[in-house]
């Protein structure tokens, strides 16, 4: 108790060099808090958005270019297969599009037929989805998200009105509702277009992408396994075995999550770094008060003091530094988070788990880099110390 | 009180061996009052650092109040020294940051006194070397003989049985001096035991017997008769 007394007396005596001290540690712990709490917001955001994708959602992926069996045909048959519910071809390219003096430049074009819709929970404003004559007839009509509509034709009637794109006019037939806008990108950016006119614009021929939906989330494992039945029925013959691959979004999910998990520790370990450059400092700053206090460690040692007495004083003090450093570097990072919420367009929360460790962190700091300091101060011979000037 | 059987005490001065002390025996009884006395160089800070068991002789023997401390660890040295010896020091050697009150308590703190008890008994010694009205100032805004006086105070609180002083009025004017070892005599007349190293004869005849100590021999014994 009188020695932690001692070590605020001394930390206050020598303010200005005991909050720079601290700083070390401040902007130590107050990174590593906050970054560990961005990459967990990350890692939230990116499980949130794929759960909005919806978790009965499989994709096929097929891997050959050559004897690709896969045709329009194939696909609605798997809309038969056990378990399957819906699905769509789907291709996928980006551009600026034009309507009259307007432009939108960051289109997300999405080739692909009736259906997708219901695999992505997609529901529309007005108008009408792409349907089957759309993709047998090669019509050039577009379904536009939110936002395209709102750039391209303001407030006016969207329905029925043209844009172009690679000069290729378009006919909007239909507006989704407002998506909103997530780690993956915005919603609201997308312009659906029938597979087939896509197939002739993206100068891309065939399917190798297909969207399935499963019938329910309980069923995604029985879908995948009758998708796997018919893909390698279909693929009997094929030279490689790497033809296809099908991955459900749990799949996906934990191969984020595993990412996001890497990242997060990456940036904690960066910014621990900058916690034991922080312990450094504290180590030389108590070095520097020893050797200036050699004459007041020799008269407390002549008036009764022992090893024990100065070797407390001086860890305590370095402990007490820390400690305050890392409360106040966390009080720093919940301001910092509030602060960064809105700029980084997620939900960032401090889990207790890291603030303890944080806090435990530092303290753990005080120790070890006190602990040097605080031992050579009690070795002094009392003689040599009162000698010293 | 204080034993010394063959004292020796050597340094290693670069390539040069210095005897510091030689051979000193002496014996110093409860409620003495005795003056060590040599010039610089003689060994006398060497003597007052060994009977202040700061310091560990090579060789002979040294029983403080009974206990031959030559084999004490640390911290049992600092047990004796907080509990048997109360140091004041030629420069004072104040804590700049604490006041004179916190000054004085320093000890028992290291004794462990509670709190309550540490601020009576300080207060009670401050007032006794007529520091009342400056127990809260700072030693930097106390003239030299009131720094003293807390340093005497500092000593006294903890009731040591061996009160030790290293020139105590080397840093204060002849006025300001004799007013410490006025102290002195009062501390002595309360039966304490005092040892006071000095190189000034005149502060050395106020004491009961001086030691005179040239080249780390004990050269000449005097008795100064009662001192008042």
């Amino acid at each position: 108790m009188q020695s932690i007394q001692m070590a605020f007396k001394s930390i206050l005596g020598n303010k200005m060099r005991s909050f720079l001290t601290m700083l070390g540690i401040i902007i130590g712990v107050a990174s590593v808090v906050v970054l560990v709490s961005i990459g967990q917001g990350a890692n939230q955001s990116v499980s949130d958005s794929i759960q909005k994708m919806g978790t009965n959602l499989l994709t096929v992926n097929i891997n050959t270019r050559r004897n690709n069996p896969i045709n329009l045909e194939r696909v609605k048959e798997m809309r038969t297969l056990e378990g399957v519910a819906q699905a769509c071809p789907v291709s996928t390219s980006s551009g600026t599009l034009k309507a009259g003096l307007q432009q939108y430049e960051d289109g997300s074009i999405i080739a692909t037929s009736s259906g997708y819709d219901e695999i992505r929970n997609y529901s529309l404003a007005r108008g009408r989805f792409i349907t089957e004559p759309d993709v047998t007839n090669r019509s050039f009509v577009a379904v536009i998200g939110q936002e395209v509509a709102e750039e391209l034709f303001g407030s006016a009637q969207v329905l029925g009105e043209i844009f172009t794109w690679k000069g290729y006019p378009f006919t909007v037939v239909g507006v989704l509702n407002e998506i909103g806008t997530s780690m993956v990108g915005s919603g609201d950016n997308l312009i659906i277009i029938p597979f087939t006119v896509g197939e002739r614009l993206f100068f891309r021929k065939g399917i190798n992408s297909i969207y399935v939906s499963a019938l329910s989330a309980e069923n995604v494992s029985i879908a995948q396994e009758s998708l796997k039945t018919y893909m390698d029925a279909l693929m009997v013959g094929a030279s490689s075995s790497n033809t296809y691959n099908i991955y459900n979004q749990t799949t996906a999910l934990e191969t984020l999550n595993s990412a996001t998990a890497t990242l997060t520790l990456m940036l904690g370990g960066i910014a621990a770094i900058s916690l034991l450059v922080g312990g450094i400092g504290i180590m030389n700053i108590m070095l520097v008060s020893v050797s200036e206090r050699t004459r007041e460690i020799g008269i407390r040692k002549a008036i009764g003091a022992t090893r024990r007495n100065i070797l407390s004083q001086f860890l305590i003090e370095a402990l007490v530094v820390s400690l305050i450093g890392g409360l106040i570097g966390l009080g720093v990072s919940v301001v910092a988070t509030h602060l960064l919420t809105p700029v980084l367009k997620m939900t960032l929360t401090i889990s207790p788990s890291i603030a303890g460790l944080a806090v435990c962190f530092s303290i753990a700091v005080g120790i070890i880099f006190g602990l040097y300091p605080a031992n050579k101060a009690s070795k002094l011979l009392p003689v040599v110390a009162l000698r010293h000037e | 009180m204080i034993y010394m059987q063959d004292i020796s005490k050597c340094y290693q001065m670069g390539s040069e061996k210095v005897h510091a002390l030689n051979q000193v025996s002496f014996n110093i009884e409860d409620g003495e009052y005795v003056a060590i006395i040599g010039p610089s160089g003689s060994g006398k800070s060497t003597l007052m650092n060994i009977i202040g068991c700061l310091d560990i002789q090579d060789s002979g023997t040294y029983k403080l109040a009974g206990e031959d401390v030559s084999r004490y660890s640390s911290r049992k040295l600092a047990k004796l020294r907080s509990t048997h010896i109360g140091f004041i020091f030629q420069g004072f050697n104040l804590l700049g940051k604490l006041n004179a009150l916190e000054n004085v308590e320093l000890p028992l703190i290291y004794q462990g006194v509670s709190r309550k008890l540490r601020r009576q008994r300080a207060e009670q010694v401050l007032e006794s070397v007529g520091l009342a009205d400056r127990m809260k100032h700072r030693p930097s805004e106390l003239s030299g003989g009131q720094q003293q006086r807390v340093a005497i105070a500092r000593a006294l609180v903890s009731n040591p049985r061996l009160i030790l002083a290293d020139e105590p009025t080397g840093n204060l004017d002849t006025t300001t001096g004799n007013e410490i070892m006025d102290l002195f005599a009062k501390l002595h007349a309360q039966n304490n035991t005092i040892v006071l190293i000095t190189h000034d004869q005149g502060i050395a005849k106020r004491a009961e017997r001086s030691l005179q100590i040239v080249d780390g021999k004990i050269q000449h014994e005097t008795y100064n008769g009662r001192d008042d």
